[in-house]
């Protein structure tokens, strides 16, 4: 059998990558063009996580199913789905995209910590990602749904740990990263006890049992007799 | 907004109802979308190949012929489609911009081509995404070189109107010119040769008299080598006062290297003319002589390569210099070693440490002479120490200076790397503008109340003219921004007025970091610190009255900067404020939207009517106030 000629080795000039940088570095020392010893020293686990990322790949429910689970119509769906596919190709928002897009509308602040929240509270069932239904059941509650239904999502992102109750220290939490959002430059600017003022001042209009804790019953109905705040959940009927 | 990202608006304002249970004021009315229209196909014909999109696409750029309504001019009643007559091919990667919100040159692509294209559908260059900017820049950079280079060769036609002096100038400086100049620089040249080797052959010793020693040539024969000094003398001075004639800047001719070599050259000539052949200063005189040699630098104007070398050395200071301190330390060391090493020895030549410096000197650049050995065991023993680290420590600087060399040699468009560099940091300036243009566009259509006059002045104009000044995204945007404003009962502020309305009160370091690239210095200066201090007081009253829907009171808590009567509670007066043009604040106009493509476009009209309704604040626009305001906290917008 013919057997081809082993190609010589890689020439003196470019030694073979290095995984220890000892002897790599004697020998730039003695060669002028010393950057590429430095280059060559490739890392090789990251390209597994690469990998693995870009072979998951999720396709929705049918529109028709879409269209049952939501009050949205065919057309709204359509559109949503294009920019949703836009931003993530594969069709999954992980935590850190969806962080990075929600960054983008407060450019003054930093919206991390309220997206992780967001995140969490759209990620129905805590995998890690957002699907495209749980995308568009997440909205077609905000924007469809009625207030009582707007009303326990917004209780549902406040309980972090969601146990049906909001203790303060959660509260807090929620509070901080809202005001995070404002960024440093405000007026008047942001003291370091405003959030923890705020949630004293939520917690003495909702909780009215003084327990320390608000419960679902008590969120809704304080916000069902406060007339600002029942105005301001029918502000985004037309966003879509 | 890039593209994708404008599609995400919705989910955004809608996930701002989380906010809501927890705001204590009331939330601003929403922008309704007027001209509310289900999303469309548009269709492209591009000389003749059709493209087609949804309008939405287009429509996020507002700034971009495509984008805005110049694109009606276009529209083909009859086919119901836009026709452009222009390239498709180039069109192809102008319409994915749209779509992904990257532009991308194609390498095919002739780069005069592709820049009328951008800049006939209003696109700047300067966004093309990075993954194929480099090219981009390279083969502008050498499309301009060539396009310099064949005007130098139109130059090289003479014009016709150069004085004399400039003639002259030019035939000093580019000897390929006209045949005088040519003539004139191998002349010259050649007067160099023959005053150097005069000099060199002048001390040659020639043939000696029977009853004396060898005496050199100059002696001889003196008055021959006295003729040809004289000749070239000569020769030299009066090239450099013709020179120095034909400066177009005798000053700075006269500080350049060459001149001040060519004085150096021909001075000691006259120097020696002036004073006699005295006993004392004779020895001086002899020292002048040395100065001759210059001569031979004189023909770096001759060869390029002297030039580069000469600039090498220059620009290779620091490794020069490191390498003589470091030797310098060296030698120290290693002679005050050898000597306190070989003082034992009887007959040492080590006598003291400056005279070990010579055998340091001459071991560790392993010259080794061998006038000055060690005698004893250590002194040997430091002595082969010393020679080892000599090589060392000579070697290490020597590549450095020999890769300099190689690259200047090789690339002499140093000077255009430069440029390309300012392009460069010229190009992310003017991202940066663009990019911090969401946060500032907010601020200024807070300071145009245009937030509110959206909805309650609610008349047909009104939203026509403030059509064309924002774009129902921005709108939507601002309204969110301004959803978390009343949230958290804070307002946004400019970096800069908030530095300095708030210097003298204790800064609260937040917890958020927001880097700010401020690009523009502000000429806001003491005119906001004074008002804003003014305003504190005004402000803190009028927020208590916010809880009412009114229109002019929430305007008025925007307007910090550039408003020309203090603020006071009495409704009245908060409708006087607008006569904004007095500020100083303005560097420049022009309001920049959300889009990446920030063209300056004229600030919001001025006149607006005023309906009868509340008034709205402010029927003059101001100027954008600084425009280099802040941040952008992550890529893209």
């Amino acid at each position: 059998m013919l057997s081809h000629p082993i190609p010589s080795c890689i020439p003196y000039t470019h030694p073979l990558p290095d995984p220890f940088p000892t002897p790599s570095l004697f020998f730039s020392l003695l060669s002028p063009s010393s950057s590429l010893f430095f280059l060559s020293f490739s890392p090789i686990d990251s390209s597994d996580s690469d990998l693995e990322l870009s072979t998951v790949r999720h396709q929705p429910e049918g529109l028709d199913q879409l269209q049952a689970q939501t009050k949205f119509t065919k057309k709204e769906l359509q559109s949503l789905y294009r920019g949703f596919k836009n931003e993530c190709p594969s069709g999954l928002v992980d935590e850190e995209t969806f962080k990075t897009i929600y960054s983008q509308f407060f450019p003054q602040g930093d919206a991390t910590t309220y997206a992780h929240f967001l995140f969490n509270a759209f990620d129905l069932d805590r995998n890690g990602s957002i699907r495209f239904e749980d995308f568009v059941i997440g909205l077609s509650v905000l924007l469809r749904g009625s207030v009582t239904e707007k009303l326990n999502w917004a209780f549902n992102l406040y309980d972090i740990n969601k146990d049906g109750y909001i203790t303060k220290e959660e509260m807090l939490l929620i509070m901080k990263s809202i005001y995070d959002m404002m960024g440093r430059y405000t007026y008047p600017s942001v003291r370091d006890e405003a959030p923890s003022e705020h949630v004293e001042k939520f917690f003495q209009k909702m909780d009215r049992n003084r327990d320390g804790v608000v419960t679902i019953e008590e969120f809704i109905d304080t916000c069902q007799k406060d007339e600002n705040i029942m105005n301001s959940m029918q502000l985004f009927e037309n966003v879509i | 907004m890039a593209a994708g990202v404008a599609a995400w608006l919705p989910f955004a304002r809608a996930a701002a109802i989380g906010w809501m249970p927890v705001a204590n004021l009331p939330m601003p009315v929403a922008p309704t979308n007027k001209n509310k229209r289900q999303d469309e196909l548009i269709i492209l014909n591009v000389s003749g190949r059709r493209f087609q999109t949804w309008r939405n696409t287009l429509d996020r750029y507002p700034d971009t012929l495509l984008g805005s309504s110049e694109k009606e001019f276009f529209f083909n009643e009859e086919t119901r489609e836009y026709f452009f007559d222009r390239d498709p091919d180039s069109f192809r990667s102008i319409l994915n911009f749209y779509r992904t919100g990257k532009l991308h040159y194609p390498r095919y692509e002739c780069i005069s081509a592709y820049d009328e294209e951008l800049a006939f559908f209003g696109i700047i260059p300067e966004i093309i995404s990075d993954c194929c900017y480099e090219e981009y820049k390279d083969r502008k950079r050498e499309n301009t070189e060539r396009l310099m280079d064949d005007l130098e060769d139109n130059k090289d036609n003479k014009p016709p109107n150069m004085t004399c002096r400039e003639t002259m100038w030019r035939a000093f400086e580019n000897p390929h010119t006209s045949t005088m100049a040519l003539v004139f620089y191998y002349v010259t040249g050649f007067f160099i040769a023959i005053s150097v080797i005069t000099n060199v052959v002048e001390t040659v010793p020639c043939g000696s008299m029977p009853n004396q020693r060898d005496i050199p040539c100059g002696e001889r024969y003196t008055e021959a080598f006295f003729c040809m000094d004289t000749a070239c003398v000569m020769i030299f001075t009066v090239e450099y006062l013709m020179r120095l004639f034909a400066a177009p800047s005798r000053y700075r001719f006269m500080r350049s290297v060459m001149s001040i070599i060519d004085v150096v050259a021909i001075l000691p000539y006259y120097i020696g003319l002036v004073m006699t052949n005295n006993e004392d200063v004779s020895g001086a005189f002899v020292t002048l002589r040395v100065f001759r040699v210059f001569r031979i630098f004189k023909f770096s104007r001759h060869s390029q390569g002297l030039r580069i070398l000469g600039y090498t050395l220059k620009s290779c200071a620091s490794e020069l210099g490191f390498l003589l301190f470091s030797l310098t330390m060296a030698i120290i060391i290693f002679a005050t070693v050898m000597f306190y090493a070989e003082k034992g020895s009887s007959s040492s030549k080590f006598t003291s440490i400056p005279a070990s410096f010579w055998y340091t000197i001459v071991t560790m650049t392993t010259l080794g002479y061998g006038d000055m050995v060690p005698k004893t065991i250590a002194g040997k023993i430091f002595g082969s120490i010393c020679s080892l680290s000599g090589v060392l420590v000579i070697a290490l600087p020597v590549p450095v200076i020999v890769s300099n060399f190689s690259r200047i040699y090789h690339q002499n468009q140093r000077a255009d790397k430069r440029r390309a560099q300012k392009v460069q940091k010229a190009r992310l300036a003017r991202m940066r503008i663009s990019k911090a243009g969401s946060s500032t566009a907010f601020l200024h259509s807070k300071r145009n109340g245009l937030n509110q006059s959206l909805e309650l002045t609610g008349s047909l104009e009104e939203d026509q003219q403030l059509k064309k000044t924002t774009s129902l995204l921005e709108s939507q945007h601002h309204h969110l921004l301004h959803c978390l404003e009343k949230t958290t009962n804070h307002e946004f502020v400019d970096e800069r007025l908030y530095e300095q309305g708030y210097l003298q009160t204790a800064l609260q370091n937040f917890p958020s970091q927001s880097p700010s690239l401020s690009s523009e210095e502000g000429v806001t200066g003491t005119c906001c610190s004074r008002r804003t201090k003014k305003n504190i007081q005004a402000l803190n009253a009028t927020h208590t009255h916010s809880h009412t829907h009114n229109l002019q009171e929430l305007s008025a808590l925007h307007i910090h900067c550039g408003e020309q009567q203090p603020l006071n509670t009495s409704r009245s007066s908060l409708n006087l404020m607008s006569d904004e043009s007095g500020s100083l604040n303005c560097k420049s106009s022009g309001l920049v939207t959300t889009a990446i493509i920030s063209i300056p476009t004229p600030p919001s009209n001025n006149s607006r009517a005023n309906p009868d309704a509340p008034p709205p604040p402010n029927p003059d626009a101001p100027p954008r106030p600084n425009t280099g305001s802040d941040v952008v906290k992550i890529s893209a917008l």
